[in-house]
């Protein structure tokens, strides 16, 4: 065979795999279409097992032109493949589309209850300035709820709290956590003692959207050597920065509870108006949050401290209310009525 | 306590914003829950954070005016025509006041009628309507007659509530002058806390006020000298329980004539909350208002007559066992012997220090006043109120605490203004048991104490300005280092030694300025650690469920026997029972968390397809023996519903059943890595007998758990699906939760995952399989899961079959299909040894 003929054939070789590599449409004509240009019979690769029978001085020449037209077809096909491949992806996102605005598969998330979860937050606080939670009863004696902590029988002190009374004329509903003070002191007296009592309370009233018969209340006592006023203020502001946020004014009123001495209540900063006035503040600017005051000596004396000797703190706060106010909630029987769509919204 | 400003202005000199008087009044303990305007302007501004109410008169629209001449209106004949002088000048206004009608006729008035009189276009509150509500004065015509202004009534002004006539001041009344500047007044109503019973008058909060302001005290005048004949001989005090009647003093005033007192008396008690009654009864409400002691005017003439017109002897002593008095509020009052009576000779006059008697009130014909100023003991005082259910001006302040050195100076103060107002004379001296003096205790302060408590260095010469506004007598002793404080005659509330000491520093804290007491970080050592297990266990057993989709509940812990009745079938054996419930429906302590899951399970039933809820709380168990109720927390699980919501897509319409619970209750104590839990059919009153378990811990029974039983069902208001519940003892399962637990190492080598199929009787238990089958394949079977059951003809009656999926894997090596088949032949001997089981080919 010439040596120009040959080369032409393999010219026309390489324009008719080419022509039909562009009607190849998919992976398996590909393959199809490897075997007939490429594979061990395919007229190239032919060319390269007969190279011997060519002539010594044109065999250079046709291996040469043979080695470009095979590699050439090796490209056509890399590209063809990736241009398969790119199409059927192309074609396969098409098909998988979705209507991306139907609805999401609900999941059922589980919720703590908002007054546990405002109670957490209370005490997480608490806990970072060194109190730790210490419970006491619901169902309380006379004498803890209210003798030992100085507020005798008949003594104009009593009207402050409605209390429910049991059919035993010692044992009643605790009307606040206090009684944990004396517990908490008759535990760890002589030792100092930090701790925060939280706890459902009871009071003697109707029930309506602004009172209810029973309540959480956290307070927090602190009994030691060193423990003073100042240390009261400075605790409870740190309390206000790290509860409703960093710099929150408070201020100390006067007030009277039986069990403390000097006792004040804390007024915060309203934090939904920042303290330019709004109706849940009565446009005062200020929230009141927080009962407190020195562990008056009497109560320390019944809890088993000198009076002389050791001082300490108390404060109580009711942390419904704080929910109330951070979430505008217009009824407080929402809290134990635990309504689904009440509850949801937490 | 209601504080009128004018009355407070007899007493010290302030020209204070009311907003600003009332946050001096707060800051000293005084605790303002509304200001009431009568007239006076309110603050201009509206961030001052206290509640003012009523009306303020501007100065143009409100005027004092007199009323010249008074004449029939042509045509009406309830209405009349008036010459008035607003002081710019004379017009006809038309009015249909009846206290105008006497003067119909009379022609050019000699003294005029002086009137309050307001202007177009002011608010006032609206005569005819009931209650008080605001109207806007317009130009209106009544019967032919054009009018604009109008002369008012105290009701218009918001003074009272009278709107028979219209208000008419003395004839020595200013004309033409901005009313608020001549009746205008604002009161404090004031919250006296316990502690503050000597501020429940008028000189206590101006005392307060002026120790806070730094300014002094004046003293009303009062003119009337006694005369006369001495009280001497009068009558006898006779005393029998001085513990509980410490002081009981009289004294005398005669030719009396009880008439309408002045009309700013009127107004004052008005403005203080009680009601004028005559010139003598208010002359002891004034006084008790503006001193905080309490008094009583008897009938002299009376109590001679009773006395058979000699000397009466006043006796204070206990009410004999059946006693009866009739009280100035006509009412029958049983007494008991533990009350204190004042009576003579002949029987009971009043109740001490609460409400006089029927017989010796005074009456429009008393002349002749013996006038009691007494102290008695505030508990008793409180019991006796109570237990009779009285309350009154004077028993709020008997049973708070009066010192018994005011009596004196009030008794003092009313018989002067009774003769101021009613005529007659005032006998010279004061017939006085005091019978137990009242010491004024004395302490003694030193900076050591002042720097341990309040946490600030405040010098004792500070301290003791400080405590010389309210009255206390200070002293320095010890060169200095030491103040000796003695409490002024008029306070109870100040205790001796270390209370005593409390109590000064709280003076002195009030005084300063709790504002002023810097802010201080503790200093002393941190206390020991306490940890309350049970709480972070229940706070944990929280996330675990609701990281399970649970929703928490808190549910009201008061119920009735009757609610845990409707679910238990029986009401529990015992109850803490209240003794003044608020309704039959909240009347005892839970003993049952479930009960209170079935009722917000049912007012939620229709609200959602998918309900799931837990709640942690105490239930309350009374115990023989023990005076307070075990407080044992639980855990209840209710869950009802569809297991997937409805979708667009899905369609699935499964209910939750018993095993989406048990499920959950696995996966609890699977969280809180509480071991060796068992299961066992257990029969629960109100659980279906089929599908209820009990869960135990070895012997120990944790709680039960199943369907609700079907006649119970029918007395809730659910829908088709099964309700599940659980009953757990957390107070049992706390201790079984393992803090330290050891963690599997992983293995390296490849398992074999294999399946069998063996067929049982109908009566032996998954769990009796299980058990085999993992005691057979010991520890390189490393797990066993059930993944299906069948049941066939084939299989024959009361056969069962139950299909694992088996994985071995060794730590050791790789296991080959030897090892596996020899595991396996293992399980199947075991099973066919002890449950008689068949494999399944």
């Amino acid at each position: 065979m010439a040596e120009n003929e040959l080369l032409q054939q393999m010219e026309k070789f390489q324009e008719e795999a080419i022509a039909a590599l562009e009607k190849v449409k998919d992976e398996s004509s590909l393959a199809q279409w490897r075997v007939m240009h490429l594979g061990k019979s395919a007229f190239i690769s032919q060319i390269f097992t007969r190279l011997a029978e060519i002539s010594k001085e044109d065999r250079p020449k046709i291996g040469q032109a043979a080695n470009l037209v095979r590699n050439k077809l090796e490209a056509a096909i890399n590209q063809r493949t990736e241009e398969l491949k790119a199409k059927a992806l192309a074609e396969s996102l098409e098909n998988e589309k979705i209507d991306v605005t139907l609805p999401g598969r609900q999941p059922h998330p589980g919720r703590l209850h908002p007054a546990t979860q405002n109670m957490r937050e209370i005490l997480a606080v608490l806990s970072q300035i060194g109190f730790e939670i210490f419970r006491s009863p619901e169902v309380e004696s006379d004498e803890y709820n209210f003798e030992l902590l100085n507020i005798p029988a008949y003594h104009p002190a009593r009207d402050m709290w409605d209390t429910f009374y049991t059919t035993d004329p010692n044992v009643l509903l605790r009307t606040h956590t206090s009684p944990g003070q004396i517990h908490a002191m008759h535990l760890f007296a002589p030792e100092s003692i930090r701790v925060a009592l939280p706890g459902m309370c009871y009071r003697y009233e109707q029930v309506s959207a602004r009172s209810e018969i029973q309540f959480n209340q956290i307070e927090l006592l602190a009994v030691g050597k060193n423990i003073t006023f100042g240390d009261l203020k400075g605790t409870l502001q740190e309390f206000a920065f790290r509860m409703f946020g960093n710099n929150v004014r408070t201020r100390f009123r006067p007030s009277y509870f039986p069990f403390t001495e000097p006792s004040a209540e804390m007024d915060v900063e309203c934090f939904l108006c920042g303290g330019k006035g709004c109706p849940m503040c009565k446009n005062s600017g200020w929230l009141e949050i927080l009962g407190c005051g020195m562990v008056h000596p009497t109560v320390l004396r019944n809890g088993g401290y000198d009076p002389d000797v050791y001082s300490g703190y108390a404060a109580g706060m009711g942390p419904e209310r704080i929910t109330i106010l951070r979430h505008y909630v217009e009824d407080i029987r929402y809290f134990w009525g635990n309504d689904i769509r009440f509850l949801e919204q937490f | 306590m209601n504080i009128p400003l004018s009355w407070l202005k007899d007493f010290i000199d302030i020209d204070l914003p009311l907003e600003e008087l009332a946050r001096v009044m707060t800051m000293a303990g005084l605790e303002v829950d509304e200001v009431e305007l009568r007239g006076l302007m309110g603050p201009e501004n509206d961030h001052h954070g206290f509640k003012f109410t009523g009306l303020s008169w501007p100065a143009d629209k409100f005027v004092t005016a007199e009323i010249l001449e008074v004449n029939q209106h042509p045509d009406a004949d309830r209405l009349v025509l008036c010459q008035l002088n607003d002081g710019t000048g004379e017009r006809t206004i038309l009015t249909g006041a009846p206290n105008l009608f006497p003067y119909i006729g009379k022609g050019r008035l000699n003294p005029s009628v002086k009137v309050a009189y307001v202007r177009e276009g002011a608010i006032l509150y609206d005569g005819h309507k009931p209650g008080f509500e605001l109207t806007k004065l317009k130009k209106t015509k009544i019967r032919g007659f054009e009018t604009n202004s109008m002369v008012c009534s105290e009701k218009e002004l918001g003074i009272s509530e009278e709107h028979e006539g219209i208000i008419i001041f003395e004839a020595d009344a200013p004309v033409g002058i901005p009313l608020a500047d001549y009746i205008g007044d604002a009161v404090f109503v004031i919250d006296i806390l316990p502690n503050m019973a000597r501020n429940a008058c008028i000189k206590g909060v101006a005392r307060e006020v002026a120790a806070q302001l730094n300014i002094p005290m004046k003293k009303p005048q009062r003119h009337v000298k006694p005369e006369g004949k001495s009280i001497e001989g009068m009558c006898r005090i006779q005393i029998n329980e001085p513990e509980l009647n410490n002081r009981f003093m009289v004294g005398y005033a005669e030719g009396l004539k009880s008439q309408p007192s002045p009309a700013w008396v009127q107004r004052r008690l008005r403005a203080a909350g009680m009601r004028p009654i005559n010139s003598i009864v208010d002359a002891t409400n004034y006084v008790m208002l503006e001193t905080g002691q309490p008094l009583h005017a008897f009938d002299y003439d009376t109590l001679l007559k009773r006395a058979g017109n000699q000397p009466p002897t006043i006796i204070t002593r206990r009410a004999y066992q059946g006693e009866k008095l009739v009280t100035l509020d006509n009412i029958e009052r049983d007494l008991d012997e533990n009350m204190m009576l004042v009576t003579d000779q002949t029987g009971s006059l009043s109740i001490a220090g609460i409400m006089g008697g029927l017989e010796s009130e005074i009456v429009p014909e008393t002349t002749n006043v013996l006038l009691e100023s007494a102290v008695w003991n505030f508990i008793n005082i409180r019991k006796t109120a109570s237990k009779l259910r009285l309350s009154s001006e004077a028993g709020y302040r008997n049973s708070r605490g009066v010192h018994p050195a005011i009596a004196q100076e009030a008794c003092e103060q009313c018989l002067a203004l009774m003769v101021e107002w009613s005529g007659g004379r005032v006998a010279p001296g004061f017939i006085d048991n005091y019978a137990k003096k009242v010491i004024d205790p004395v302490n003694r302060i030193t900076l050591q104490d002042i720097q341990r408590v309040l946490g600030v260095e405040i010098p004792l010469e500070k301290a003791a300005e400080l405590l010389q506004r309210l009255e206390f007598e200070c002293t320095l002793e010890n060169d200095g280092n030491v103040l000796k404080v003695k409490t002024p005659p008029h306070r109870l509330d100040i205790g001796e030694g270390v209370i005593g000491r409390a109590d000064i520093l709280e003076e002195i804290a009030r005084l300063f300025g709790y504002d002023h007491i810097p802010t201080t970080r503790m200093e002393d050592e941190l206390p020991p650690a306490y940890a309350n297990k049970m709480i972070s266990f229940e706070e944990k057993l929280k996330d675990v469920l609701v990281s399970l989709g649970l929703n928490e509940i808190i549910t009201y812990r008061l119920t009735s026997p009757e609610r845990e009745e409707r679910l238990l079938g029986k009401p529990a054996p015992a109850y803490v029972r209240l003794a003044n419930p608020i309704s039959p429906e909240r009347c005892v302590m839970r003993t049952n968390l479930n009960v209170c899951m079935m009722e917000i399970i049912e007012k939620n039933i229709r609200l959602s397809d998918h309900l799931e809820f837990f709640e942690v709380g105490p239930v309350f168990l009374p115990r023989e023996g023990q005076q307070l109720p075990d407080e044992a927390y639980h855990l209840a699980i209710g869950i009802t519903g569809k297991r997937y919501s409805e979708s667009w897509d899905t369609h699935n319409k499964i209910c939750m059943d018993y095993f989406d619970l048990k499920g959950i209750i696995e996966a609890v104590f699977e969280g809180l890595h509480v071991p060796n839990i068992s299961y066992s059919p257990y029969v629960c009153d109100y659980l279906h007998p089929g599908k209820c378990a009990a869960i135990y811990s070895g012997e120990e029974l944790l709680g039960v758990f199943g369907e609700l039983h079907p006649a119970v069902r029918q007395k809730y208001d659910l829908l088709a699906a099964p309700i599940l519940l659980l009953d757990l003892d957390l107070g049992k399962v706390e201790p079984l939760a393992e803090r330290i637990y050891k963690v599997q190492s992983i293995s390296p080598f490849p398992s074999i995952l294999e399946d069998i199929a063996v067929v049982v009787d109908e009566t032996v238990t998954a769990d009796e399989v299980l058990a085999v089958i993992k005691q057979a394949g010991g520890k390189t079977l490393k797990s066993a899961e059930l993944f299906d059951i069948f049941r066939s003809a084939q299989l024959g009656s009361g056969k069962k079959s139950l299909a694992y999926n088996l994985v071995y894997q060794s730590s050791e090596k790789t296991l080959t299909d030897k090892d596996a088949s020899a595991i396996r032949s293992k399980i199947i001997k075991r099973l066919e040894q002890v449950l008689n089981a068949k494999l399944r080919s």
